[in-house]
């Protein structure tokens, strides 16, 4: 075993199940054939862990919000206009913003594996992978928006966005009432991860997170 | 291929439950997983389409009862074994025990993280005019490919309406197979709710999939 298993994996745990022996071995024969890097996997790990997570997203919203050009920009094009922030995460191509309005409520799946913008949100959490809304996304969106307590006017369009190739989709939603004046920072705390999936929306003000 | 992977309309599968304060990972082994597939592809042992397609073919009692990252796990075993980078007896001594096989990019080594944060680009030369534009009525086709397929079952057959054209794209079907790109033109389809669901289906949906042009016909 080398040095970078005891570090990383020798914690209390005196029983490894099947699966946790099976990945270590994995590992140790990609190191081993010197496919990669055992410092470079942790560093991946490390990456996503700090790098990526939905405040990105979050600012891109925060930003539309209050900026009516970088908007238009969005969602004209959203790779574009997101490169445009050097704050922000960098982002692939091909990232396409929607916007939620009083008549249509967007919603993004993807029904064949778990397409997601992991530049945006992060990685997705374990329900957008798992089988309830892959199944029912594109059939019965009302019932699942109803599993996250969402209802909307029943003459409210949904859209439903199925991830099917390398686009991906971040929803923008309405800023919420009240809300005048606030900052872009502000703004961005308001902006939930669901609400930019479209399964949830932003916080209202002074409502208690 | 019709795998159980393809769940969009099915029934059964229940309720879906947010985890409040979710972890970014619920045992430390999956973000290993996530580690080397990211690292074996950026090294070029498969590309994203093959990574799919491997999970996909996994048996579906397999699929159905394994963890996300289970089936990461599981594909990329079976695909690293199935490229010759790894050998049964490499798994079952648990260390490499047969030579290694050269990478198309080399090893992937700390330097190379950096880049595997942003999205490939699977932007593509065009190398025909586009079929179709927005808002031409299209058919997604009645195909069964036996193979990797983005056009999902629940669309075969129906009508739709192309909305947004988002240029030629690298074609998933061909490149899982290591048949090359052949890039497609790649449309926003948008097909109503009743179209795909039936009369009794709430009128007020809409939903749409991406699809390559092979997977339309004009009507």
């Amino acid at each position: 075993m080398s040095e970078h298993d005891h570090h990383h994996h020798d914690h209390d745990h005196s029983e490894l199940s099947e699966t946790e022996l099976r990945v270590r071995a994995l590992e140790s024969i990609l190191t081993e054939k010197g496919y990669v890097e055992a410092a470079a996997l942790d560093a991946i790990v490390q990456a996503y862990e700090t790098k990526i997570g939905p405040h990105n997203g979050a600012r891109v919203v925060a930003k539309a919000w209050t900026d009516p050009a970088f908007k238009k920009a969005l969602l004209e094009d959203a790779s574009k206009a997101v490169g445009t922030l050097g704050h922000v995460s960098r982002v692939g191509d091909h990232l396409v913003a929607i916007e939620n309005t009083p008549g249509r409520h967007n919603m993004v799946v993807c029904t064949l594996c778990s397409c997601y913008p992991w530049e945006m949100l992060g990685l997705p959490p374990v329900w957008y992978k798992a089988s309830p809304y892959r199944s029912r996304a594109v059939k019965d969106p009302r019932g699942v928006l109803a599993d996250f307590g969402v209802s909307l006017p029943k003459e409210t369009e949904i859209r439903v966005w199925d991830s099917t190739a390398e686009t991906r989709f971040l929803v923008l939603p309405m800023r919420p009432a009240g809300t005048e004046g606030w900052s872009e920072e502000q703004l961005a705390d308001l902006v939930t991860r669901d609400s930019m999936i479209g399964t949830g929306f932003p916080k209202t003000p002074g409502a208690p997170s | 291929m019709n795998g159980v992977h393809d769940m969009g309309g099915m029934d059964g599968f229940g309720k879906v439950e947010p985890e409040p304060n979710e972890p970014m990972f619920h045992q430390e082994w999956e973000s290993r997983v996530l580690a080397m597939v990211r690292a074996m592809g950026a090294a070029g042992a498969f590309n994203i389409d093959a990574s799919r397609f491997y999970r996909e073919t996994l048996p579906p009692q397999v699929y159905l009862s394994s963890s996300y990252y289970k089936k990461w796990l599981l594909g990329l075993e079976a695909l690293l074994l199935d490229k010759g980078f790894i050998s049964k007896d490499d798994v079952a001594a648990g260390h490499s025990v047969a030579p290694a096989k050269s990478l198309k990019h080399g090893k992937f080594s700390i330097a190379d993280v950096e880049r595997i944060m942003v999205r490939g680009k699977f932007g593509r030369a065009a190398p025909a005019p586009a079929k179709f534009k927005a808002g031409d009525r299209v058919r997604a086709k009645n195909i069964h490919p036996a193979t990797h397929t983005r056009l999902p079952r629940y669309v075969r057959g129906h009508v739709g309406v192309v909305e947004r054209d988002h240029g030629c794209h690298v074609f998933p079907d061909t490149a899982a197979n290591d048949a090359g790109e052949h890039p497609q033109w790649l449309y926003t389809v948008v097909f109503d709710g009743r179209e795909l669901w039936g009369p009794d289906s709430d009128p007020t949906i809409k939903v749409s999939i991406d699809a390559f042009e092979p997977y339309l016909e004009a009507i």
